[in-house]
């Protein structure tokens, strides 16, 4: 794989951290194995718990004999419904910062069955193997009802969500009159799409190790978007004080969404700790990592209609989703449509179909990962109807207001990044025509699409800890998945009072540091990072108002906005000479430390007045085996435009690394349920497939300068998702390239193609 | 996992004697296929005897001239060996579409023999599988099928070998060397894989006490135009949905003797001497290949996911033969 990001020059003011390609501070620690992940706390006495999974996926557990399992010395007890302790009863205990509207899923609560593989019982022994082979003999019957999990099956029965999630608006209502426009349109198409269910399937599977004190009090390594999420949910469901409880999580093995809830693992292992007075470690296996939330599966339908020149006269997106029988999840996936397009007559819809399986989860880009590129396989298929290029028709309807709401875009460089993107690809040495490129039986297609996400940001708190050594601690309670939060905010605090990054700590995952949101969303950066930010520059006031404050000192007098702090050092913008050390400063003021602590809040009012996103134009070359119909993906463009880069090789690796996904998403990604079981059946990675090596070719990350002041103070709008969000409707978009076969059904397998090549499908 | 108790053995006659004297023994080799199958429950032998250091590593000449590989020499090795790459190069280059490199270091050609489908169900101790559990029922017919087999299949259970090694071995015509309580045998490679009929729980004529030594190549290995052709669901680390051993010999444009084995369709790696038997005396031109290629499919049943797998197949052997013989595919 050859990985070449572009670092933009232009986009830096000149500080010595904010916008360099700082290598992670925490690198070092990763490869050397110093890095901790939950299940690697360990203590005396840990004892070990391994879960029994549902066998059926609707009923009620009828009868549950443990005796077998309880027979083995060293197994220490079973957890079930029928011996479960006291546990919150309120819905809104049950509750965390993610939970949609509903009734959220209560671990061994009671004997009912809502979903396969739901957990049953908990063996806690003292080895993990112990536990494991005592899982297999514990016997539970079950009385199966009914059970639906087939989409297709029941996608005419469903309902429509409200605002049923945070960070997701139902979709706008209809402007003018979409369906008469679509009938009257001088080109058409009309197209239906469908995502396959995926699972998060992070490296790292979800573990906890909950260390019992002597006390009665805990301390909790989980593996969490989210330590205080954890913290606050474990205290409301056992009814346990907070202080007596402490959650870390100070590294996550990845999580991709799948830890912007507390799992079912924290709960069993809170339970047999609390229970048994030991501490006690929980970790699920690979096929367990399916037992909980995932992107749900979708259908959708996009209709376009448009006047010769490509004007869009009509726009239609329905989706239709599925959620649980207990809570609505949404990611509402049709929004963004309107957004990106002008058009008068638009009609968004999006519905929920409840089925019996486990609530779905936010995973990486939710709704848009699934929505843009049924929008954007259509546009290309609407331009190719038109024998119009795919970023003209783009840029025809390409608009600075956001037409769902009305309002302008904070700034939006989409432009630029189709023009950036085009460039460095050579798409405009593309023939158009299908199937105009092959090398010997390689059949060789050029695809684009357009991506979009938006740039959120919420409430989040900092402190700051200045020491007369100079050196610098930085705490809040965020968590680093593997995307460099460490890092940023080490670059953040470190430029505002011109120090080394060596000289800066920063600590997060912990849930007693001050407060921060879930991890999730493409928005910590600008949330904690506006609040790092803050804290800093409260410790640089204060600190600079000491040192024009110190008589005969060098600054004495002189404005606040003159200093300028370098290498541990005040000095004089005009004259750098002049100048002060940070100890020198604090010794003189008699000061050990200074300590700030400061909040961050969003600019609520510019952004009711402006739609604030990050936007992205992807190229994609597939060559594509006319025999056999495997494909391969040998070179990506993903030109981006998200605001100021505070690092552009962390932000690199996020767009590389959601490449590599937007590939799985677009050729292998998938969960197979077997209906009749109401069950996931290919629920480990050798049958569930993600991406190798070997799928991966060149990956070219261009970060289109943009500048945005209402954002937020840093300028800075986040890359966790932005870098998927295109990637599947450009290699789906190549392979009619190359093919002149459409396959509108993710992923796009080697038995979809072959049907399309031998039936002449297009 | 459950319990289970642990020897190493010092020579090959104490293997046996474990073997044929221990309750529920099973011997491990490299382990990549059993350790898992022992995590999942879907094996659950009482006791494991270790053979993996004893002396059946070579890889040597045979009187006959053909090659004799140990079966506990690493696929690794035996993919790279010298003489298999120059001899059997379409034994090699089966070797090597399988697995990880990290697998193939660890993996034995006598384990790779013996590695079972990866049928989910068969791995799912929560659902109904007749190989795993005899007479609890197929999942996998009813089920989610997208893998399984389209030909030799039965009503008790569609799974396919997973084996690209297998593949080449039976295009080949190599012979298994095995060694029990009652001395040694040798099995023909086409009888050493079974199909499921109604006891799927049976994959080969491997006795329970029985060990393989060796796995014997004979003299003609296909040098000059054989092939291996994997199709997979990505470019790497994945099994086969279909899979082509194809072996030509050819003097002055005509195919003399020709050997199709396929892999990813059926409980063992399929072949049919009267599809063979069609290509031989036929001009090695792309144009010769599909009367042969419909022919080792004519039986081809598709089911619920995985029909496609039969137009797959055809075109794959088409493709396979066409390389194999050196010439353009139409
Ligand atoms: C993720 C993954 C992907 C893989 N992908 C592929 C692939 O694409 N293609 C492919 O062909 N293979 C693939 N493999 C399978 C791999 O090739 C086998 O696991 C390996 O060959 C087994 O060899 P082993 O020595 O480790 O066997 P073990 O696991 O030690 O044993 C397997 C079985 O053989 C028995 N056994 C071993 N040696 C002997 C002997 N000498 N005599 C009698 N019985 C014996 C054992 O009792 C056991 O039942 C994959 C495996 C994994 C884990
Ligand atoms: S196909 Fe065979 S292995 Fe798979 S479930 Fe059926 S019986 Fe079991």
């Amino acid at each position: 794989m050859i990985a070449k990001p572009s670092i933009p020059d232009v986009l830096t003011e000149p500080g010595a951290h904010i916008g360099r390609p700082a290598r992670r501070v925490d690198g070092r620690l990763k490869v050397t194995g110093g890095a901790k992940y939950a299940a690697e706390f360990s203590t005396p006495g840990l004892a070990h718990g391994y879960i029994v999974s549902s066998t059926i996926a609707r009923g009620r557990i009828t009868r549950i004999d443990a005796s077998a399992a309880l027979a083995l010395p060293g197994v220490l007890h079973v957890f079930t419904h029928e011996n479960r302790p006291s546990l919150a009863w309120f819905d809104r205990k049950w509750k965390d910062e993610d939970a949609p509207k509903g009734s959220p899923f209560r671990p061994l609560y009671d004997a009912e069955i809502i979903h396969s593989l739901q957990p049953v019982a908990l063996v806690v022994a003292d080895s993990f193997e112990l536990a494991r082979y005592a899982a297999r003999l514990v016997e539970v019957e079950y009385e199966a009802a009914p059970h639906r999990t087939d989409l297709h099956a029941h996608r005419d029965d469903t309902y429509t969500p409200g605002k049923d999630k945070g960070g997701f608006e139902p979709p706008p209502k209809p402007r003018g009159d979409a369906d008469k426009a679509l009938a009257e349109a001088e080109m058409t198409v009309d197209l239906e799409f469908t995502q396959a269910t995926e699972h998060h399937n992070p490296m790292e599977m979800h573990a906890s190790t909950v260390v019992h004190h002597e006390d009665g009090t805990l301390t909790v390594y989980d593996k969490t978007q989210g330590a205080q999420n954890s913290h606050t949910w474990i205290c409301n469901v056992f009814d346990l004080p907070k202080s007596g409880v402490r959650v870390l999580s100070p590294f996550v093995g990845g999580a991709f969404g799948s830890g912007l809830r507390p799992q079912h693992q924290l709960f069993m292992a809170v339970l047999a700790a609390t229970q048994l007075k030991r501490s006690v470690r929980v970790e699920l296996s690979r096929p367990q990592m399916f037992s909980f939330g995932h992107r749900p599966e979708t259908i959708q339908r996009v209709a376009l209609g448009a006047s010769r020149d490509g004007t869009l006269t009509a726009l239609i997106h329905e989706a239709v989703q599925e959620s649980s029988q207990n809570e609505n999840y949404v990611e509402v996936v049709v929004n963004w449509s309107g957004q990106q397009y002008k058009c008068d007559n638009v009609r968004l819809d999006y519905k929920l179909c409840r089925l019996d399986v486990h609530t779905p989860l936010d995973q990486r880009a939710p709704g848009a990962a699934t929505g843009v590129p049924a929008i954007e396989i259509a546009m290309d298929e609407l331009a190719h109807k038109l024998g119009m290029d795919p970023i003209e028709l783009r840029l025809k309807n390409y608009t600075d207001v956001d037409p769902n709401t009305g309002n302008p875009f904070s700034s939006k460089e989409l432009r630029a990044c189709f023009a950036q993107g085009a460039e460095r690809f050579g798409w405009a040495g593309r023939n158009p025509t299908p199937r105009s490129m092959r090398d010997g039986r390689q059949l060789i297609g050029w695809g684009m699409a357009a991506g979009v996400w938006d740039a959120m940001q919420g409430q989040a708190v900092a402190k700051a800890k200045l020491g007369i050594d100079g050196k610098l601690v930085v705490g809040s309670a965020t968590a680093d998945i593997g995307t460099g939060t460490y890092t940023v905010m080490t670059q953040i605090a470190a430029d505002i009072l011109g120090l080394p990054l060596d000289d800066v700590a920063f600590h997060l995952g912990d849930s007693s540091l001050p407060m921060a949101p879930i991890e999730g969303g493409s928005w910590t950066v600008s949330s904690v990072g506006s609040a790092v930010k803050a804290a800093c520059d409260r410790v640089r006031d204060r600190l600079v108002g000491l040192a024009i404050k110190m008589d005969d000192g060098p600054l004495a007098g002189i404005g606040n906005e003159e200093v300028i702090l370098a290498d541990g050092h005040l000095a004089a913008r005009a004259d750098p000479s002049r100048r002060v050390s940070i100890t020198a400063v604090m010794r003189a003021a008699g000061l050990l430390t200074i300590e700030e602590e400061a909040r961050s809040i969003p600019y609520y009012l510019a952004r009711s007045r402006h739609t604030l996103a990050t936007h992205s134009a992807v190229f994609a070359e597939v060559r594509v085996d006319e025999d056999l119909g495997t494909v391969q993906v040998t070179r990506v463009v993903s030109a981006v435009a998200a605001g100021r880069i505070i690092n552009p090789k962390t932000a690199a690796s996020q767009i590389m690394g959601a490449v590599v996904w937007g590939i799985g998403m677009a050729l292998e990604e998938e969960t197979l349920t077997d209906h009749t079981l109401g069950r996931y059946v290919n629920h480990d990675i050798a049958e569930y497939h993600i991406p190798v090596n070997a799928d991966v070719h060149d990956i070219d990350v261009i970060f289109v300068e943009e500048h945005d002041d209402l954002v937020n103070p840093l300028g800075a709008k986040g890359v966790g998702e932005i870098g998927i969000v295109g990637v599947p409707a450009a290699i789906s978009n190549a392979i009619f390239h190359a093919t002149g076969v459409r396959v509108r059904d993710l992923p796009i397998t080697v038995d979809k193609i072959l049907s399309g090549l031998a039936g002449g499908r297009g | 996992m459950r319990a289970f108790t642990y020897s190493r053995a010092g020579t090959l006659d104490e293997a046996v004697r474990i073997l044929t004297g221990t309750p529920g023994a099973r011997p491990v080799a490299g382990g990549t296929n059993l350790l898992d199958l022992m995590k999942a429950d879907a094996m659950r032998p009482a006791h494991l005897v270790d053979i993996s250091r004893l002396p059946l590593d070579q890889i040597e000449e045979t009187p006959d001239g053909g090659l004799r590989l140990g079966a506990l020499a690493r696929n690794a090795d035996t993919a790279y060996d010298d003489r298999v790459q120059t001899r059997y190069p379409m034994l090699s280059k089966a070797i090597l579409a399988g697995a990880s490199a990290q697998l193939r270091n660890m993996a034995t050609n006598g384990g790779n023999l013996l590695q079972r489908t990866r049928c989910y169900y068969f791995y799912d101790s929560g659902t109904a599988c007749n190989k795993r559990e005899p007479g609890s029922g197929c999942g996998a017919i009813t089920g989610v099928n997208r893998i399984h087999a389209i030909l030799g299949a039965s009503e008790h259970c569609i799974a396919t070998h997973p084996s690209d090694m297998c593949v080449a071995l039976a295009a080949l015509d190599a012979t298994v060397q095995v060694l029990g309580p009652k001395g040694g045998r040798a099995i023909p490679f086409a009888a050493f894989h079974r199909l499921p009929g109604d006891t799927p729980h049976l994959d080969t004529t491997l006795a329970a006490d029985e060990i393989i030594t060796a796995i014997d190549l004979p003299p003609q290995g296909f040098a000059r135009h054989s092939t291996y052709l994997k199709v997979r669901d990505r470019a790497s680390y994945a099994f086969a949905l279909v899979s082509v051993a194809a072996a030509l010999e050819i003097e002055d444009g005509t195919v003399r003797a020709a050997r199709l084995a396929l892999g990813g369709v059926a409980h063992k790696p399929w072949r049919d001497e009267q599809a063979e038997a069609m290509l031989v005396g036929k001009p090695a031109l792309a144009g010769s290949f599909a009367p042969a290629a419909r022919a080792i499919l004519r039986d081809a049943k598709g089911f619920e996911h995985n029909a496609f797998k039969i137009e797959l197949a055809e075109r794959a052997i088409l493709r396979a033969l066409a390389e194999a013989a050196g010439v353009e595919h139409p």
